[in-house]
Formats: C-alpha cells, structure tokens, sequence
C-alpha cells in the first residue's frame, strides 16, 4: 500500500520540479523577446540618453541630468560611471552608448582610431592638488613638504592620476631638489587604482597625504586640506566628450554635449571644482 | 495488475528520458556559464605571448605573496576557527545561534566595505589603532594587513564547514567515549577530528581559494604596493590598468595555482 502512494508523490514533485523549470525558461525567454522589440522600435517607449562617464564627472553630470530631462520631456538619462579605461573597454566590446565623457585623451584618442566615436573635443579640464589629513596640515603645508610625511598614497602609474603624479614629482626635481622625487617615493604605501581610493585613504586618516583631482578634493571638503600644487610645476588633465557613431539617439547626444559645454554647464563643472584649460 | 504493467513501463521510460533531458539542460546551462569565460581566459591568446605576459616584473613578487599571505591566513583560520567551531556546534541556545550567523556575515559584505569595515577597527582612527599605536603596531598598508583581510573574507567558509562536519558526528560516540573515562582533549584529537577530517580538509579548501582570490577588503586595507600588499588579484588589476595581456597571463597563472591545489586536497580528503 506504501509503494505506490510514496511513487505518486516523487511524480508529483517531480512534475512541479519540471513546470518551474519550463516557466522560468519562458519568462526568460518572453522578456528577452520584449527587449528586442524595445530595441527595433524606439519610438514605443521613452528614449534613453546612454552616458558613458569618468567617474570624477559622476555627481556634476547627474545635476546636469536633471536639468537635460526637464528641458526634454520624454528623454531619460542613463549613466554608467566608471574609470575611463574601463568605459573604453566596455565600449570595444560593443557597449550601445550614445555620449562618452573620458578623464584622458588617451582612451578617447584610442577609440576614434578605430573609429567608434565622431570628432571629440576638450569640454574641461582638471588639476591636480595635494591633499593632507587635517591632522598633518601644520607640517605639510607646500609640495616641497611632502616628504616629511610618513604614509603617502598616490595613484599606480598606469591610472591618469598615477602618471600625472610622476610627472609633476619630475618636474618638481628641477626646483626642489633632484632627489626630490625619490625621498617622496620612499614615503609611498600604497599605489592605488583610482583616485576616489586615494582621496578615502587620506579622509580615514590612514595615509598623510595624497595628490587627488581638484574636483575629487572638492567632495571631501573639510575632511582634507587641500594644497594647490604651483602652477609651474603642475600638470592639466584634459577632458574630452564625443557622441558614438553608432549612437542611437544622435539629436539627443548633441543636446547633451551642447548642455555640457554651455554656461550652464560650465558653471555647474567650475563649481565642482574643474577649471578652464590653459590656452596653448 | 499485470495488464497495467506495460502502460506503467513505458510510462516510467518517458519519465527517465524526460528527467536526462531536464537535467542535461539545466546542468549544461550552469556548466557553460561557468566553463566559457575559463575558456575565454586561456584560448584567446597565444602560448608565446601569455609567456610574454609573465615576465613582468609585476608577476612573480604578487605570486610570492599571495602564497606567503594566504598560506598564513589558512593558517590562523584553521588554527582559531577548528574550535571556534568545536564550541559553537555543541552548544544549543538563541545566542549561540546568533553567534553562529554573525561569524557568516563577512561573507555577504562587499569586500570594499569589509575593507572599510577593517579600517575602523584596526585603523589608525579606529576602534583598535590607538591602543596598536601604542605598542608600535601599525598594520594598514602591511604585510600583516592583506593576512587579516584574507581572514576576515575567508574564515566564514572553513567555520561553517567544520560546524556541519562536528554536528555530523554521532553524539552517542562522544558519550560513551566519556563514560569510558576518556578526557576531554583526547575525544577532541581521537574521535572528532578523525572523523570530521574529510569536511574539514574540503572547508579549508574553499577557504584558501575565497582567501587568493580577495580583492576588494585587501585593496582598501592593505593598499597596493609591489612586494609588500600587491597579491596576485591586485597585480591583475593594476596590470589591467595598462596591460590586457600580462592581466590575462597572470589570471591564467591564479586559475592554474588554485585548480591545481584544490585538486589535490580534494584527491588527499578523499583518500
């Protein structure tokens, strides 16, 4: 009498085991379905601007955003906020975006080599600081006194900021000293992989100091104390913005890239600390 | 009931296909996933230039330290988690258990948070970093601090094995092991470790391979310096930064060590 009770019931399961696999294949099946129709025709749903940014854009570009999506009903703004090698990486492997917005012109430059964005340009520009823990701020008060920290953490060299800070520490051996750059190297704990990293360390108090983005310094104000690296020494990162060739919504990505460049745009940059580039 | 008995054979046979076939998918499916990107890492690039990869000179200090640091820190976890987890499995009660879950919570923790979360305790501004100041200890930034990272991310999985493998034993064992007049230790080293050794040895295993691949709470705590807290996933990264192939030659060089490893902890649990 046990056995075929017991049989009915492992079929039953089994039958309820079966149709939760068959319906979970469906549905994954009916939604990829509706997001390829979603695709074909983009005039169903509101249109999407796809915004590839440097993370150090991330805070500005969203005020902007909102901004972009009053002034165009029906138009809604998708960013993707990451260090610009690895946007650059996600674009070579066929990212659908409209506008990227790079912290260097090395990737962007990369990119219209093989011709995946329009003609870019220079939208504004960002300079390196210093930045020590409160705590140190009556030792550490220029650039030339930075070896007297004990814990420093720059970016590693491969990361823009990496390569700004050894190019600024280059110069700097001109007018501090030759072996200026080596008795800051020597202080060095860490080689972070991205200046939010770097900033973080510095703001926890764990290293002395750091050399970080002016706009990145910005967003911990009152945390560190920021010093101006001497305009002689110091190096300019350049931002660039272009719409992608294969852009879905071109109108709309030269909208977004007309806003960013006006005064409006400006305004909104200057005021989370980018600065205009020098004229050369 | 003989009548029936064709209807239900064949019946029995289209269940039996049906389930293969249900299986097959729903397995292949998880197997590709997993399988292909494995693949992708090691065809997409030819012997030569993943041997070129190797020899940058970020390699080899990353692989030498991820060997030292997380040989230590499977060290420690086997060490203090095997009674921690002696304790916790025999004792009953509501705080035992709430015990029990707060030594898992490192595992759902975003590593850089669990990087943060180190900091503010043995951070130069946390909980503990006066009192370590005090005595000359610094440990962000060191060799000590990618240890500790490792442990904290990594000990969760030997515990909650070694607490499954010590529910398992038979209480009744232990109990007439005691009446027998055996002593404490000697039915901890006799009885439940022998016996428990196969779960054990498996749990480590996880372990150590959660504790090389950590990245995050090691980036945030230890730092990224070449030689002293550069572990192989943070050489990948830094390599990334600048360099596809030699990042792809050494995740070839980490996939290689931890197969090969868990492998042979696997054969020697076994046996």
């Amino acid at each position: 009498m046990a056995g075929p009770t017991l049989r009915h019931k492992r079929n039953r399961r089994f039958d309820c085991a079966a149709t939760l696999a068959v319906t979970l294949l469906a549905l994954a099946s009916s939604r990829d379905a509706r997001g390829a129709d979603a695709h074909s025709t983009p005039t169903a749903t509101p249109s999407e601007l796809v915004l590839f940014e440097a993370s150090s854009l991330k805070d500005v570009f969203a005020r902007l955003a909102q901004r972009f999506e009053q002034e165009n009903a029906g138009v809604k703004v998708v960013a993707n906020a990451a260090g610009s090698h690895e946007l650059r990486a996600q674009i070579e492997h066929g990212a659908a975006v409209d506008v990227f917005a790079s912290a260097d012109r090395k990737h962007m430059d990369a990119l219209s080599a093989q011709g995946l964005v329009a003609s870019s340009s220079i939208f504004t520009c960002n300079e390196p600081v210093l930045i020590v823990r409160t705590a140190m701020a009556t030792t550490i008060k220029t650039l030339a006194d930075l070896p007297h920290a004990e814990r420093i953490v720059i970016g590693t060299p491969g990361v823009p900021i990496g390569a700004y800070t050894l190019q600024i520490l280059q110069k700097a051996a001109g007018k501090l000293g030759a072996d200026f750059p080596d008795r800051v190297q020597a202080k060095v704990a860490s080689r972070e992989l991205n200046v939010r990293q770097v900033l973080s360390k510095v703001v926890l108090g764990e290293a002395d100091a750091g050399v970080v983005y002016r706009s990145d310094a910005l967003a911990a104000k009152g945390k560190v104390q920021i010093i101006t690296i001497p305009p002689d020494l110091n190096v300019t990162a350049e931002y660039p913005i272009a719409a992608m060739k294969s852009a879905a919504h071109p109108d709309i990505a030269r909208r977004w890239i007309d806003l960013v460049k006006s005064p409006v745009g400006t305004a909104a940059l200057r005021e989370a600390g980018f600065v205009a580039c020098p004229h050369r | 009931m003989i009548e029936t008995t064709p209807r239900r054979d064949r019946r029995a046979r289209l269940v039996s296909l049906a389930w293969s076939g249900a299986l097959g998918v729903l397995a292949g499916l998880l197997l590709f996933i997993v399988v292909l990107p494995l693949a992708g890492l090691l065809f997409t690039s030819t012997p030569r230039q993943l041997l070129m990869g190797l020899h940058d000179p970020l390699v080899w200090p990353a692989v030498r330290l991820s060997a030292c640091t997380t040989m230590a820190s499977l060290f420690l976890i086997v060490m203090c988690g095997t009674p921690l987890a002696w304790v916790v499995a025999r004792r009953r009660g509501r705080l035992w258990r709430v015990l029990e879950t707060l030594i898992e919570m490192p595992v759902v923790l975003p590593p850089a948070v669990a990087g943060v979360a180190l900091l503010l305790a043995f951070g130069r501004r946390g909980l503990l970093g006066p009192a370590l100041a005090r005595i000359g200890i610094g440990l962000p930034f060191s060799s000590a601090a990618v240890v500790l990272a490792e442990s904290f991310v990594a000990a969760p999985f030997y515990i909650q094995a070694a607490l499954v493998a010590f529910r398992r034993l038979d209480p009744n064992l232990i109990l007439v092991a005691r009446s027998l007049g055996a002593s404490r230790p000697k039915i901890f080293f006799t009885i439940a470790l022998p016996l428990s050794s196969a779960g054990l040895a498996s749990g480590a295993a996880m372990s150590w391979a959660r504790a090389l691949g950590e990245f995050g709470a090691t980036l945030m705590f230890a730092g990224n310096l070449t030689g002293r807290t550069q572990t192989l996933p943070l050489a990948i990264y830094t390599a990334l930064e600048s360099d596809l192939q030699t990042a792809q030659s050494l995740s070839i060089v980490l996939v290689a060590i931890a197969f090969a490893l868990l492998v042979a902890i696997r054969a020697g649990a076994r046996r």
